[in-house]
């Protein structure tokens, strides 16, 4: 008879008093000695064994507030150079940052950040492409990002747009003023590669979530319920379409989406391909299933 | 900052604010441009919509800089096309002729519109104050219509009937007390009250022309509550206010007092911005209303 899963969490070390606004994203150096904390205006440099002082790496608050117009949303140490790091702004910019540089690294080393497509502006276009999670593929060579709408993979060597662009749910786009209006527009999505850099994840409403194959260029979306999967069930893939478009069994339209369950969190095995994704109160643990058979 | 007759995307479900039909020819000047009534409406319900969003964000407990930072830039993008269209021009102007009888409470000019008629006949103007939080403590801020400076947010006052209730959007980040010229220096923690002593006199904005950004200090304003810190209390402000009738606080209440509340979403607090009845500073479960009155405010707002 199965037991629920108890989980109990206890701090070890209490890292304090570094910052003054909200921390969105913590990584650990390469080094496995010292790792970083981000939050809006600042990013400030750990040891894993030090917990009463930092040093701050970034800091983008100007020195008057009514000029502060981009914030850091979030930030990456690359998995094998120790002193390069990432992080990311609302304006929808990437900066590679080279901690060898200087002590305050406001100078970024690269700015990766796509032109902006004049036909397609409107008031939304600087919140869509606000950036809310960025990762550094696991070769290094690449970063992946997740905006409102789209998931990007970036070459480090290519500054001046994306290598890939994968429509996450371009469906939403004629809807931003409602998703402005409920505040959905301003949800933080996670993203995530496989162990392989070939394959992305991010999610998104309704409990789902998507997958791009990079190299086969397929993608499949998926639902984390309870009502769609049980325990070794395989997930059916779902579809999502057009109001009034041509309908299959099971699809959903834009309209029936519940756009309170949003899958912002989801992580990908470093080896395997077994994935975790949260889903409001709920983690589903998912694995393929010729992973499953060797097991 | 846009080319000129680029269309916009603007409403949902595929309806395009401005179609091709209604597209104006790229036309040299931005007074000769005309845009489609519909479009200005959906700007103007735009703006209004982020206004509230920026008082909201200044509601929470712990306010989320980013989020706050995007609409507040939305609210600049916006303000901009106004300038550029001239409608701001109109609007500041009809609100610098509106007259307020001085018992009026600031705080409904969030909710109510102004019915002026030289503003009525102007292409949508409309004025809207906007909570500029500052620990807890607002200062009343009007501006005055000059033609050509750029207006500044006012904040709302739970007393101080005597102000005059004109208020403004200006820079994004003008959420706050604007000061006069002369007095650069008044701010120290951030409020206004020094401005109170003006009673009904209009303090000008700092800005000029074409600089969208207001004195520094409001920034400060609208972001300095986002810092993790506790308010001071300021003995001098409370004294200030300490006799003060309370039937006043209202709507003042609900926009103002209550981030000495318990924690309220931002949807609890829209509730509660139309709640009518006297309400104690510190009684949030009174601030609830039915949504009936809610829809109608937001129809207000809305202009609809």
């Amino acid at each position: 008879m199965p037991m629920d899963l108890m989980v109990e969490v206890s701090p070890r070390r209490v890292f304090a008093n570094a910052h003054t606004y909200h921390v969105n994203s913590i990584s650990v150096n390469s080094d496995y000695m010292t790792y970083m904390s981000a939050d809006d205006l600042r990013i400030n440099l750990w040891h894993l064994d030090i917990t009463d002082r930092s040093f701050n790496i970034v800091d983008i608050k100007p020195v008057n507030m009514e000029d502060l117009t981009e914030v850091i949303t979030a930030a990456e140490f690359h998995p094998h150079h120790c002193n390069l790091f990432v992080y990311s702004s609302s304006k929808g910019t990437l900066r590679l940052c080279d901690m060898r540089e200087a002590a305050l690294c406001d100078k970024h080393s690269k700015l990766f950040e796509e032109p902006e497509d004049p036909s397609a502006r409107s008031f939304f276009s600087e919140i869509i492409s606000s950036v809310s999670d960025v990762k550094f593929s696991h070769s290094g060579r690449y970063l992946l990002t997740r905006d409102y709408l789209t998931a990007k993979v970036w070459d480090l060597n290519m500054e001046s747009k994306p290598l890939e662009t994968y429509q996450v749910h371009d469906y939403l786009r004629s809807k931003l003023c409602s998703l402005y209006e409920n505040d959905c527009i301003f949800d933080k999505f996670e993203c995530a590669w496989n162990g392989s850099d070939s394959v992305i994840m991010t999610g998104a409403y309704n409990n789902f979530f998507r997958m791009f194959d990079r190299n086969t260029k397929r993608d499949v979306t998926l639902e984390a319920s309870r009502e769609s999967s049980k325990p070794r069930a395989v997930l059916k893939p779902r579809r999502v379409c057009a109001a009034g478009g041509k309908r299959r069994k099971d699809d959903i339209s834009v309209d029936s989406l519940d756009f309170t369950k949003k899958i912002l969190h989801t992580a990908w095995h470093p080896n395997e391909n077994i994935i975790a994704i949260a889903a409001t109160n709920n983690l589903y643990i998912f694995q393929d299933k010729l992973n499953s058979e060797m097991h | 900052m846009f080319p000129k007759g680029t269309k916009r995307k603007f409403s949902d479900s595929g309806e395009e604010s401005v179609s091709s039909g209604d597209q104006v020819p790229v036309a040299p000047s931005v007074a000769t441009r005309t845009l489609t009534s519909s479009y200005s409406l959906q700007r103007q319900s735009l703006l209004d919509m982020s206004l509230i969003k920026l008082q909201l964000c200044h509601m929470l407990v712990e306010p989320n800089l980013c989020r706050s930072v995007l609409i507040a830039n939305t609210v600049r993008q916006i303000q901009e096309e106004m300038t550029q269209d001239g409608t701001w021009q109109i609007m500041t102007q009809a609100l610098a002729a509106a007259q307020c009888p001085a018992d009026r409470l600031v705080a409904t000019e969030v909710l109510c519109r102004q019915t002026d008629p030289a503003a009525q006949a102007g292409q949508s103007p409309k004025p809207f104050s906007v909570v500029g939080l500052e620990e807890g403590y607002h200062a009343e801020e009007v501006v005055e219509g000059e033609v050509e400076t750029e207006v500044t947010m006012s904040t709302l006052s739970p007393v101080s009937p005597q102000l005059s209730s004109a208020s403004y959007l200006a820079s994004p980040f003008g959420m706050g007390p604007c000061w006069e010229e002369e007095e650069e220096e008044e701010e120290e923690d951030g409020e206004c009250e020094e401005d109170e002593e003006e009673d009904s006199e209009e303090c000008v904005s700092e800005g000029e022309e074409g600089d969208l950004s207001a004195d520094s200090r409001t920034g400060e304003q609208v972001f300095g509550t986002f810092e993790i810190k506790h308010p001071p209390p300021d003995p001098a402000l409370e004294e200030l206010f300490s006799d003060v009738d309370p039937s006043y606080y209202d709507l003042d209440t609900v926009l103002t007092g209550m981030q000495s509340a318990p924690k309220m979403g931002p949807y609890d607090l829209l509730e509660s911005l139309s709640s009518h009845g006297p309400t104690a500073l510190s009684s949030s479960s009174s601030c609830r209303s039915d949504l009936n009155e809610l829809d109608h405010i937001m129809e207000i707002i809305v202009g609809s």
